[in-house]
């Protein structure tokens, strides 16, 4: 009950202030949150990297191994992407299987780095139709104070910038970097009434999951949106947010390039 | 299958023109069991939906005290796919299920049935690309049925990019080979499209593609409206002779 109650008054906190045109943490409406990167801090995987989005953590790594293709892609590398909400992120979190809010994140951050072609699939066929490399992006969410979508996905292509192909390990050769070809950035924002917040945090949150995802690649092309949430959204508002995700992924995908 | 040309002299494989529909079949009230019920044929999807409740919620602890619960199941039969699909959730399903039933929480009037839920099951006999826009429209049609107190009524119908072109409902093969992909719901009051209430994107868009996208779902979206309720009428019409 405790937590009910306090939800209340961060809605009615956060509310109030967006009156004034304001957020709580003092950020413009289109602001992100500082973001950092560190690459490479697993070496047991491939690629790694950990990404944090003012408090919110996530964590990803990428194992690869050989293993067989798609009938339908038979000279193609596989993309296996999951996500985990670990009890350790957030009280609300519990373990056992994926719930649909870990497979839509899953889902949401594969579909940005699979039509991106972020990845060149091709390059990643090892005999045609018998043995590609699968790719598998773990997204392990160790802190949620909001927005693990973006952080999530962030986390992804920088672990993918620095994956290594283990081919040494598999004697299938010299360990050649993973070839990345495109930086898909995602943008969420929390709309609350006539506003567009980017980079909700929690406490944002507490007025209502009203997302909207959209992710764009380096030639500001869509190439995955998602709503997400129980709320009506206006034509009006869905052009404004093609704009803004355009132009903060551009910020976003500044900082990528130095990776 | 690199070189498969989907437009052909302007027109689709199946002949039909960037910005028709497949042909859609519509019949309500074809369970007995459930409250509301609905079969849907969109091109060659063919998809059953029923709606149960307000009714008690089990298990007991998911009840809100405020308003019905609302839950969807988007479901596909084994049978209904070229490959035998293995029975049960799958992640698809489980994330097709969570968007569609935001979509058509945002007008069931939850706060007139505290303490209940309203349960759609809605399952795919045939699958041929735009499932989750059939089910959909069947889901909206089997909740008027069962007269669930709604805003408005839900709408649902995809838009693809196929060689370079924006074309409405795209079919199989326009789906698996396509540049993009981009499923829409609107909610429709008192004839007029008012707002987006699904959307999900994958594949490669300008954002002038997206715009022309949208443009095109809407048109597709009224046209779908108007046999939605052309069904429900007639449905009704039947049974105030019959009396």
């Amino acid at each position: 009950m405790p937590e009910d109650i306090l939800v209340d008054i961060r809605r009615d906190y956060v509310l109030s202030k967006l009156r004034d045109g304001e957020r709580i943490d003092g950020r413009k409406l289109d602001e992100f949150r500082k973001i950092e990167i560190k690459t490479n801090v697993i070496e047991k995987a491939e690629g790694s990297a950990l990404v944090k989005l003012g408090d919110t953590q996530v964590m990803v790594g990428i194992k690869m191994q050989p293993g067989e293709p798609y009938p339908d892609t038979p000279d193609r590398g596989v993309i296996i992407t999951n996500a985990e909400l670990v009890p350790l992120a957030s009280p609300t979190f519990e373990p056992g299987p994926p719930d649909e809010g870990s497979i839509e994140l899953a889902r949401v951050v594969d579909r940005g780095i699979r039509e991106s072609k972020a990845i060149n699939l091709e390059k990643l066929c090892i005999e045609e139709g018998e043995k590609v490399w699968i790719i598998f992006i773990d997204i392990h969410a160790l802190d949620d104070d909001g927005n693990l979508m973006d952080a999530s996905a962030l986390a992804a292509i920088s672990a993918l910038l620095t994956t290594t192909v283990p081919a040494e390990k598999f004697e299938l050769g010299d360990d050649y970097p993973l070839p990345v070809r495109n930086l898909p950035v995602s943008v969420t924002s929390l709309l609350v009434g006539e506003r567009i917040l980017v980079d909700p945090t929690r406490d944002e949150m507490s007025v209502g999951n009203n997302f909207v995802t959209m992710i764009t690649d380096q030639d500001d092309n869509f190439v995955g949106m998602q709503k997400s949430g129980t709320f009506l959204l206006s034509e009006e508002k869905f052009y404004e947010l093609m704009d803004v995700s355009i132009e903060k992924a551009r910020q976003i995908r500044e900082i990528l390039k130095d990776i | 299958m690199e070189e498969l040309k989907l437009i052909m002299d302007g027109k689709r494989l199946d002949g039909r023109g960037f910005d028709e529909l497949r042909p859609i079949k519509i019949e309500v009230g074809v369970l007995k069991r459930a409250d509301g019920s609905c079969y849907l044929e969109m091109g060659r999807n063919k998809v059953m939906a029923a709606v149960y409740g307000p009714r008690e919620v089990h298990p007991k602890h998911l009840a809100d005290p405020s308003k019905a619960i609302v839950r969807y199941r988007y479901n596909m039969a084994p049978f209904s796919v070229e490959e035998r699909k293995r029975p049960g959730p799958d992640r698809r399903s489980v994330e097709i299920s969570k968007v569609s039933r935001e979509a058509l929480e945002t007008i069931i009037m939850t706060e007139m049935f505290p303490r209940s839920a309203v349960d759609i099951f809605v399952e795919i006999l045939q699958a041929d690309a735009g499932s989750r826009t059939a089910c959909l429209n069947a889901a909206s049609v089997a909740l008027v049925d069962a007269g669930i107190p709604m805003k408005g009524i839900v709408t649902s119908v995809a838009v693809a990019k196929v060689d370079g072109q924006i074309v409405l409902d795209p079919m199989k093969e326009e789906d698996n080979y396509g540049e993009a992909d981009m499923p829409f719901a609107f909610v429709i009051r008192n004839g007029k499209i008012e707002s987006i209430a699904l959307l999900q994107m994958d594949g490669n868009m300008t954002r002038d593609e997206v715009k022309q996208g949208l443009e095109l779902a809407k048109k597709g979206a009224m046209e779908i409206y108007q046999l939605q309720r052309e069904a429900i009428m007639k449905k009704y019409r039947t049974e105030e002779e019959e009396e």
